[in-house]
């Protein structure tokens, strides 16, 4: 059961990978986008880490994919676009080798490693204690362990979204570009008078 | 993994799979009916209020007026639009129902909450709960679910490529995101005061006797008035129901992100609509009204949890129709000063306060000096932003930023 639902999902995982990196028009890659993270999250369930499932569901699809494809909308930058010519020359090469690079690596970890390799498995990723609900291991762990890091984080975050707000709302010019001479009223007929020529 | 449901708990055998099967059957139909019923619902509670008639032909006082229509988009022709994106365009409204239908799954419907009872069934020998499932995650569930409820409205908009629809997506989208922020902080209060995140612990964490005997043990007191008020407000906003329903304000959008939509596609994302507002009454329930925790006066225990749950259920429902046809739409600024300088500061306020109680509680602090101190420091908070707010506003008038 847990295989076939694995199998399932990294079939999702990958086409949706695939989709993102292949797709023509931004908003179809967005959307393999969330096929791929939706993939990930069933996969977090199957290792029984439902608060991860649901975090990743809230945080990534949820919120920041929705931001992209609202930034894409804003700007219109949905539309279609050329794969034929790479924007910088080389660089799938390059991608395709690191690709395979890292393909080979981890291959060259399975078989040299045999057993004794992290595998994903549940004696390696399952819960602390078993009679409590991960939420709560989770919860304590942060707010006793790892408690500094997540103020540090918090902070972070909070310095972040101030600086965006500076950044966005920089003080407007006090002297502003006087306008061009055609467009300012110099008082002698009113603006809407146009000079006839001609006859209509 | 299948959270607190002692149905799944024990070996899983086939009269199991069957009652969950049975139960899977029974909320989606249940679901199905009160859509259908509450469309007729509002139709009419919304003609009385303006003095009308409303449906009255289609059966008796016209209740099969729904069942009609949705007939009718069966059979009407179905249009797709020559400039659309036609893959995303058929896609957007599944993207709607789905969610909604998910919601559901873990408001508990029914069950014996009183004296001491735990809210299960007996179903052929096998000892269950009321409601399809009880994840250990819960109402995160929910948050997750209204969450992603957003890309069908998003995608409508964008796919029908015209310009009334993607406005009335793009407003939809900021609507919904800058929502969910408040939302999420008063489930989360009631969270800290009941313990649990699962929707059955929340319920069980209301039942028994109450203050007194007859006060109930409701969050609604429990976590204090605002959140059920945020919550309420965050969730009008979060449905796009009125007075937030600047999404699809007719007099400027025509009909918003489903104006290239026609036939059944339409009806799907009209049913996902008013679906959408029968769950969030349902949660709204559970949050802060017990679900279907009561007393039992006579018969079967489960039966009245069942009832109790429905007169709460259709009592909010009648206060969304009841405000609806009452409020006038508010404007777009006014929409996001709501969200974001009033039920955000708000919510989070009650929440610091909420978990310096218990805080205190637990330490045997004086509760009182402690909640005095932090009232002081949340008025405190309060007078920075109020003094922020009008800085910004000053300057803005001034024409230094923009």
């Amino acid at each position: 059961m847990e295989t076939a639902v694995f199998i399932v999902c990294a079939l999702i995982v990958l086409a949706g990978g695939l989709g993102v990196v292949s797709s023509r028009n931004p908003v179809h890659a967005a959307l393999s986008l969330i096929a791929t993270l939706f993939g990930i999250a069933v996969l977090f369930l199957n290792l029984g880490a439902e608060l991860l499932a649901v975090v990743q569901v809230i945080v990534y699809t949820g919120a920041i994919v929705v931001l992209i494809l609202f930034v894409m909308m804003l700007l219109g930058v949905d539309r279609e676009e050329d794969l034929d010519t790479e924007p910088l020359v080389g660089q799938r090469l390059l991608a395709g080798l690191i690709g395979l690079l890292f393909l080979g690596a981890i291959l060259a970890i399975i078989i040299v490693g045999k057993e004794s390799i992290v595998t994903g498995s549940h004696s390696v990723t399952s819960a602390i204690s078993p009679t409590v609900s991960n939420i709560t291991q989770i919860g304590t762990e942060l707010f006793t362990t790892y408690v500094f890091p997540l103020e540090i984080t918090a902070g972070l975050l909070t310095i972040a979204v101030v600086g965006a707000v500076v950044l966005s709302r920089r003080p407007r010019d006090l002297e502003p570009i006087p306008e061009p001479e055609s467009m300012t009223d110099m008082g002698d007929e009113p603006l809407t008078a146009i000079p006839e020529e001609g006859a209509h | 993994m299948f959270g607190g449901d002692p149905l799944l708990s024990g070996h899983v055998d086939l009269a199991v799979v069957l009652i969950v099967i049975l139960k899977v059957v029974a909320v989606f139909a249940f679901l199905l009916v009160a859509t259908m019923l509450m469309i007729w619902f509002e139709r009419k509670v919304v003609s009385d209020f303006q003095n009308r008639v409303g449906p009255n032909t289609a059966g008796p006082f016209g209740i099969l007026q729904t069942l009609a229509d949705g007939i009718k988009f069966f059979f009407k022709e179905d249009l797709i639009p020559d400039r659309a994106e036609r893959r995303v365009f058929i896609l957007a409204p599944l993207l709607t129902v789905v969610p909604a239908f998910l919601l559901f799954t873990i408001v508990p419907f029914g069950g014996d909450f009183s004296n001491g009872h735990d809210g299960s069934v007996e179903i052929f020998g096998h000892t269950t709960y009321l409601q399809l499932a009880d994840p250990a995650i819960g109402i995160l569930f929910a948050l997750a679910m209204s969450s992603i409820a957003v890309y069908g409205v998003m995608l409508a908009g964008w796919s029908s490529g015209s310009k009334y629809p993607l406005i009335g997506s793009v407003r939809a989208s900021a609507q919904m995101v800058s929502y969910e922020a408040a939302l999420g902080l008063s489930v989360c209060a009631v969270v800290l005061t009941t313990g649990t995140l699962s929707t059955h612990g929340i319920v069980m964490a209301q039942a028994g006797s109450g203050w007194g005997g007859f006060i109930p043990h409701w969050n609604l007191i429990a976590a204090g008035f605002v959140p059920f008020v945020v919550f309420l407000l965050a969730s009008q906003a979060e449905l796009n129901r009125p007075p937030f329903d600047l999404v699809e304000a007719e007099q400027e959008l025509v009909g918003s992100y489903h104006t290239e939509y026609s036939s059944i596609r339409f009806a799907l994302f009209f049913v996902a609509e008013f679906m959408n507002s029968v769950t969030m009454a349902a949660i709204i329930v559970t949050l802060f009204l017990g679900g279907p925790a009561g007393p039992v006066l006579l018969g079967p225990g489960w039966l009245w949890g069942v009832i109790w749950f429905l007169l709460k259920m259709t009592a909010f429902l009648f206060l969304f129709v009841w405000v609806r046809s009452t409020v006038p739409r508010v404007r777009y600024d006014q929409l996001m000063d709501l969200g974001w300088k009033v039920l955000i500061p708000l919510s989070l306020g009650w929440l610091l306060l909420l978990a310096t109680f218990w805080v205190a509680r637990d330490q045997h602090w004086n509760g009182f000096i402690t909640v005095a101190i932090g009232a002081v420091v949340g008025l405190t908070g309060y007078g920075l932003l109020k003094a922020s707010i009008a800085t910004s506003k000053a300057r803005r008038l001034e024409g230094v930023v923009d």
